[in-house]
């Protein structure tokens, strides 16, 4: 156990190597002179010159490379081109509303989507399974600002329920919090609950078909303990991965969302350095995001031990 | 099985193509519907410069003016017809959609197989396509475009390579299996050249999940398409794409949500035709997931 903990811990480091090289070469692959695309079309030679030297695209690539990704490794993301501050900084600045919108879409999602996904298993085949594979379709398909721009002209325009935009920390109060959160986590988690309603759906139907679902419920076990305790519990492993796998949609999702409520977070930090091609923030929210995937999909690996007691290492 | 044997006695094989068809549209109405949405859209995109006005004019009059019967879909804050812009803005979508999955799926197909195949290149290959799939796709595909300017061939590569290591897994896992079997064995043994094995034995069956696959990367990277151009990094703004005419009515949504409101209809109801169409002809062409999902 101890062993594969720590060979799947050595096995991220080739991952997040390969992260580092492709967010450090992003700029070298891209046609044209580094310096001169970050410095914009009505840069004079001077900011050109500039931009180089403050970035080191003076040097010779691989130690480019080294002096960036030791600097990276001690916590070290550059500084911004235009404001100058240091990149961890204004990640720091920025983490709080995107990490609570990434947690509270992550609850609604699971709380929503498991119990569709086991519901519809058990009533296989009926309308309630229709529907709620009709949802999943839908939900996968439409896109998040379609789905955000809806919510916001019914219930925020029409109805008046939540406000239109913005955020508000959590430090100002639990239900502004909430109220500025909630259409955000709606629109953001319908993607997601999608994708873990058909993989509930699909594995807890599997499970239906086994032989001790039929003991169990010859020897009289109630519904709701069979699909609980039998169905849902084996059907962990499966759901639990697609969670996983879903971090990047949600990460992708999490940009657009913000940018579409007016969220101050990462996503909007990005959108904006990407307008300014403030590159080292770029290659800072990129190597951040990348590394939380990584590790949540880390952690999941290590839990399947937990959740199935068969899965040995 | 019901329908091997029509009334007249034949079997399939001796039915003319047509009612093969429509037997198989009978049986997989979804990929039925999907394909006729997907036909229909095609048409309209190839028709757009016939059925509406231009997508450019500038009729200032008629500034954020709701759909009436000359503007179906209203007008933008320029005056421009919204339905001649989203009618056009088609065109992109379904070109990036179509040129995403063809490129993704090709590369994907040849790096997968020899992956698959060759040991050595399997650990080199698989160590970079994890790390390039650690890294949010959206994100990637952002920042390549705002290096790399916004043009429609670079909104397609930089859509393509977040999508090609998903395409380099299913391709390679499939390889791994076949080359086990019995047959590619008697191949090796029999001392067929590599690319024979590889393209003659190999090849075809990879083609059924490759398929499937391919609707799915279509249908994302019409998302991702929208998604960048809505974030202002995608496809130009003097070429209307459905993503950039909805960034462009987002100041007005409050008064003008028309604008917003048609291009994200018409986008949801293409990518709904693509998926539909996926999960239709997953399962028609691989009964074995048909009958567990």
């Amino acid at each position: 156990m101890y062993g594969y903990i720590i060979r799947r811990l050595l096995a991220t480091i080739p991952v997040m190597g390969v992260v580092a090289v492709v967010v450090f070469m992003l700029l070298h692959l891209t046609p044209g002179d580094p310096a001169t695309v970050i410095a914009g079309d009505y840069a004079r030679p001077e900011d050109i010159a500039r931009i180089r030297a403050k970035l080191g695209l003076d040097q010779p690539l691989h130690l480019q490379f080294f002096t960036w990704i030791g600097a990276v490794l001690q916590g070290d993301l550059g500084h911004s081109i235009f404001s100058n501050l240091p990149v961890s900084k204004l990640i720091g600045q920025r983490i709080e509303p995107t990490l609570a919108l990434s947690i509270s879409t992550t609850i609604f999602a699971v709380a929503l989507a498991v119990p569709l996904g086991v519901f519809a298993a058990w009533k296989a085949g009926t309308w309630i399974d229709r529907s709620v594979m009709l949802f999943a379709v839908l939900g996968f398909s439409v896109p998040v600002f379609v789905i955000a721009y809806l919510l916001m002209y019914v219930f925020s325009l029409n109805l008046g329920w939540f406000p239109v935009q913005g955020y508000k920390p959590i430090g100002d109060g639990f239900i502004p919090f909430l109220r500025s959160i909630a259409l955000p986590t709606v629109a953001l988690g319908i993607i997601y609950t999608a994708l873990i309603a058909r993989i509930a759906r699909a594995s807890v139907l599997e499970i239906l078909t086994e032989d001790y679902i039929r003991t169990a419920k010859a020897k009289g076990l109630s519904n709701s303990g069979l699909l609980i305790r039998h169905a849902l519990r084996n059907a962990a492993v499966p759901i639990v991965t697609i969670i996983g796998i879903g971090i990047a949609l949600l990460i992708g999702g999490v940009v657009v969302t913000e940018s579409v409520f007016n969220i101050p977070g990462l996503g909007r930090l990005t959108i904006d350095a990407v307008l300014r091609r403030d590159y080292p923030i770029i290659q800072g929210v990129i190597l951040v995001f990348s590394a939380v995937y990584v590790v949540v999909n880390l952690f999941i690996d290590l839990l399947y031990t937990v959740l199935d007691p068969r899965i040995r290492y | 099985m019901a329908a091997v044997i029509d009334d007249n006695g034949l079997s399939p094989s001796q039915r003319s193509w047509w009612p093969k068809a429509k037997d198989y549209c009978r049986r997989h109405p979804t990929v039925a519907i999907g394909t006729a949405v997907l036909v229909i859209m095609t048409l309209i995109a190839i028709a757009a410069p016939l059925i509406t006005a231009d997508p450019l004019k500038l009729t200032p009059i008629k500034r954020l003016k709701p759909p009436s019967e000359s503007f179906w879909f209203g007008a933008d804050f320029l005056g421009r017809d919204v339905f001649a812009r989203t009618i056009h803005g088609s065109q992109v979508s379904l070109m990036v959609g179509g040129a995403v999955a063809l490129v993704s799926t090709v590369v994907g197909l040849v790096i997968g197989l020899l992956a698959g195949y060759i040991r050595w290149v399997d650990s080199v290959v698989m160590r970079v396509m994890d790390g390039l799939m650690a890294i949010p796709g959206v994100l990637l595909a952002i920042a390549l475009i705002s290096l790399a300017g916004a043009s429609l061939t670079n909104v397609i590569i930089a859509i393509c390579i977040p999508e090609i290591p998903r395409v380099v897994r299913l391709v390679r896992s499939v390889v791994l299996t076949i080359r086990e079997q019995p047959y590619v064995e008697a191949a090796i043994a029999v001392g067929s050249p590599l690319p024979k094995i590889l393209f003659k034995h190999i090849l075809p069956n990879t083609v059924a999940p490759l398929i499937v696959q391919a609707t799915y990367v279509c249908a994302s990277a019409v998302v991702i398409e929208a998604i960048l151009s809505f974030l202002g990094a995608g496809t130009p703004p003097e070429i209307p794409s459905w993503g950039n005419i909805m960034a462009e009515g987002r100041t007005y949504f409050q008064i003008a949500p028309w604008i917003i409101f048609f291009p994200g209809v018409f986008l949801a109801i293409t990518v709904l035709a693509v998926n539909v169409l996926g999960d239709g002809l997953r399962d028609s062409l691989d009964p074995r997931i048909a009958r567990r999902m």
